[in-house]
């Protein structure tokens, strides 16, 4: 098992290079996820806004994001 | 279609119909973004068991190289982030021809959506060579030809990222990435292209070659299978991305409103 985790005496190049992909895939994955619940937490906010300047049809306020 | 073509004829083209079908609604944001929905969690579910089966066959299972020794093992990672770097920036440059000749909304967004995991992967791909290179080369970086074009590509990913943000008007942005994308896509043969026609640190093609590759099978099998594993993860991650886009650029259509998640308390 240790010699496993050795590489051969390559450790540090082989779990870096392993462990820099894993991180970054895993960064996008969570940010994708964040930003989509972010995205409809806004849309939730903005049909709100707009019912409650009633039904006549007016933006009364646009989120910008 | 005439009533005289045999069975075999009138299913191959009710094949191509459905086929056309799927992905001319697939250009349809409502359509998309329902689509999208329902396969994300699928594309996930087959990246998990690709990549669990890489790492283990190539981690685990793959000998020791007789040269290299265990460094050569970050190429499991390495060479398809590399291969994914070329791919998703040639899905932009595509992307952007489609989004010139006819305008498709969808193309754009999905160029949008791919831009930022373009740019992960030329990292690292960097990244990783660099990690490579420095136990087998003695150093982290030499600006040679395969390591020069792919950084230039690192940097057309951040401009293309810059532009798009840069210019308001959602159009126009389209256009302007579309062209930058299409002018920066001559990069890309460069960096495919370089260990050959440049005499250059890097070593040639072990799998990309018209003869026979020069990996031995137990190690080709789980570099494929890692490259499978990045192609779906990219599917994955630019579902994702591509459905958020759409609720930001659609947010005043009628079907972003009434989506179930938007309504929901």
């Amino acid at each position: 098992m240790s010699e496993f985790f050795r590489m051969g005496g390559y450790a540090f190049y082989v779990w870096t290079s392993y462990g820099v992909v894993a991180l970054v895939m895993t960064i996008e994955v969570i940010h994708n996820v964040l930003q989509q619940r972010r995205e409809i937490r806004n849309l939730k906010r903005q049909l709100a806004h707009l019912k409650a300047a009633g039904s006549n049809g007016e933006h009364p306020h646009e989120s910008k994001t | 279609m005439a009533a005289t073509d045999g069975l075999p004829e009138q299913n191959r083209e009710d094949i191509y119909r459905h086929m056309w079908n799927f992905f001319h609604r697939l250009g349809s944001p409502v359509y998309f973004y329902r689509w999208a929905g329902k396969a994300i969690p699928w594309c996930w579910g087959v990246t998990a068991l690709l990549l669990l089966s890489g790492l283990y066959l190539g981690l685990v299972v793959a000998p020791t190289d007789y040269q290299q020794g265990d460094s050569y093992r970050i190429i499991f990672i390495h060479v398809p982030s590399a291969w994914m770097s070329m791919f998703i920036y040639v899905v932009i440059a595509v992307c952007g021809f489609i989004t010139l000749v006819w305008r498709m909304k969808m193309a754009d967004v999905m160029a949008r959506a791919s831009a930022p995991i373009g740019a992960m992967f030329t990292f690292t791909a960097l990244v990783t060579g660099s990690l490579w290179g420095k136990p087998m080369w003695g150093t982290w970086w030499i600006w040679d030809a395969r390591l020069t074009s792919e950084l230039v590509l690192l940097f057309l990913y951040l401009g293309y990222m810059a532009l798009l943000s840069a210019i308001e008007d959602r159009k126009m942005a389209a256009r302007a990435g579309a062209i930058l994308a299409l002018v920066g896509v001559i990069n890309i043969p460069i960096i495919h292209y370089s260990v050959d026609w440049w005499n250059t640190l890097h070593q040639g093609s072990t799998v990309t070659k018209f003869s026979k590759p020069s990996i031995d099978i137990s190690m080709l099998i789980p570099l494929l299978l890692m490259a499978l594993a990045f192609q779906l993860y990219y599917f994955s991650a630019v579902m994702m991305r591509a459905r958020s886009t759409l609720l930001i650029q659609e947010r005043r259509a009628h079907w972003v409103r009434e989506l179930p998640e938007v309504n929901a308390p």
